[in-house]
């Protein structure tokens, strides 16, 4: 028999802190994936974020660096203009990306900066104890939104792909998700695209993936994955948004 | 038609109890196993008849946490 699965050497052998069911493992393991296949482990440098992600740095099988709180794009910025021939990746949440970090997120796509970003969107804050995001949907129950989320009070929830994808800098743009094996297989793919338009130099790129939090949410891994295929699609539809095609 | 055989292994001891490896296996092979407890304090999840595995790594696919490797053949 041939082996057909087993762990990437992209990820290093410490087990993941993640509560049971939190689909990080599965980005992750996505992602050391790629740089394994692309064959850039030692040419990598990625940038951690704050949240339950912070210590990103001890999982991936390349260079890290910590950042602080949404400045993963700044940090990733300066990394990439020292080192422009290594390849430069941030990881961040929704807490950390679309809202103490916007600016961040913003500027590097304005700039062009040739970097990567894996943007993890779970519609919560999960490491401080499950308060609202920029990204949390109308009606859902948070810490500081116990009624569920009120657009009249708290807005609507940002819908980041589509905000990007109206920069010229962003040249890879794609929502993807992570609740079957069939679209962790697309989320694969569109991580790799992006890696692969970073190694061109053609520009910057975003995957922003759909994920699950069961701790916060108050639901079981399985329960959170049909949540997300009945909550979260809808509000935030998976697809491409940009291609280097269509940007130039 | 050729027929897949597979052989999934587990890491018992990484394994967090979550159950999303039983929802998308399309045999149904893999339950957890309740008389057990790893090092974690999770009922692992197990594979009891492994001879109806036809290896498509779905289960290896969903894990969040990297604890099954999956090989296969196909028949001749």
């Amino acid at each position: 028999m041939a082996v057909v699965f087993q762990r990437t050497n992209g990820l290093t052998e410490k087990p993941f802190h993640y509560c049971p069911g939190c689909t990080h493992g599965v980005i992750h393991r996505l992602v050391g994936e790629v740089l394994e296949e692309l064959g850039v482990l030692g040419d990598t440098i990625g940038v951690a974020p704050v949240g339950c992600s912070v210590l990103a740095y001890d999982y991936f099988n390349c260079d890290m660096h910590e950042a602080a709180h949404g400045r993963a794009p700044a940090v990733a910025t300066g990394i990439k203009r020292v080192h422009p021939d290594k390849v430069v990746f941030t990881y961040q949440g929704d807490g950390d990306l679309a809202s103490i970090g916007t600016a961040e997120i913003i500027h590097v796509a304005h700039r062009a900066e040739k970097i990567t970003t894996i943007f993890v969107n779970n519609a919560i804050y999960g490491m401080t104890g499950g308060q609202m995001a920029p990204t949390t949907l109308i009606g859902q129950k948070a810490t500081t939104s116990p009624y569920g989320r009120d657009a009249a009070h708290s807005g609507m929830p940002l819908r980041v792909s589509e905000m990007m994808a109206t920069i010229t800098g962003a040249v890879f743009v794609e929502r993807v998700s992570v609740d079957t094996p069939a679209n962790i297989r697309k989320t694969k793919k569109a991580i790799k695209k992006a890696f692969e338009i970073q190694l061109e130099g053609k520009g910057f790129g975003i995957v922003e993936i759909l994920s699950t939090c069961p701790t916060n949410w108050g639901l079981t891994p399985t329960e959170s994955l049909t949540w997300l295929q009945e909550n979260m699609i809808p509000y935030y539809p998976l697809g491409n948004f940009r291609t280097p095609e269509e940007a130039k | 038609m050729a027929k897949a055989r597979g052989k999934v292994a587990f890491k018992e001891d990484l394994c967090k109890g979550c159950e999303l490896c039983t929802t998308v296996c399309p045999v149904n092979i893999i339950e957890m196993d309740r008389t057990r407890i790893n090092i974690k304090g999770y009922h692992p999840a197990t594979v009891k008849e492994m001879d109806k595995c036809i290896g498509c790594a779905n289960c290896a696919t969903i894990c969040p946490d990297v604890v099954i490797t999956v090989e296969r053949e196909m028949d001749k």
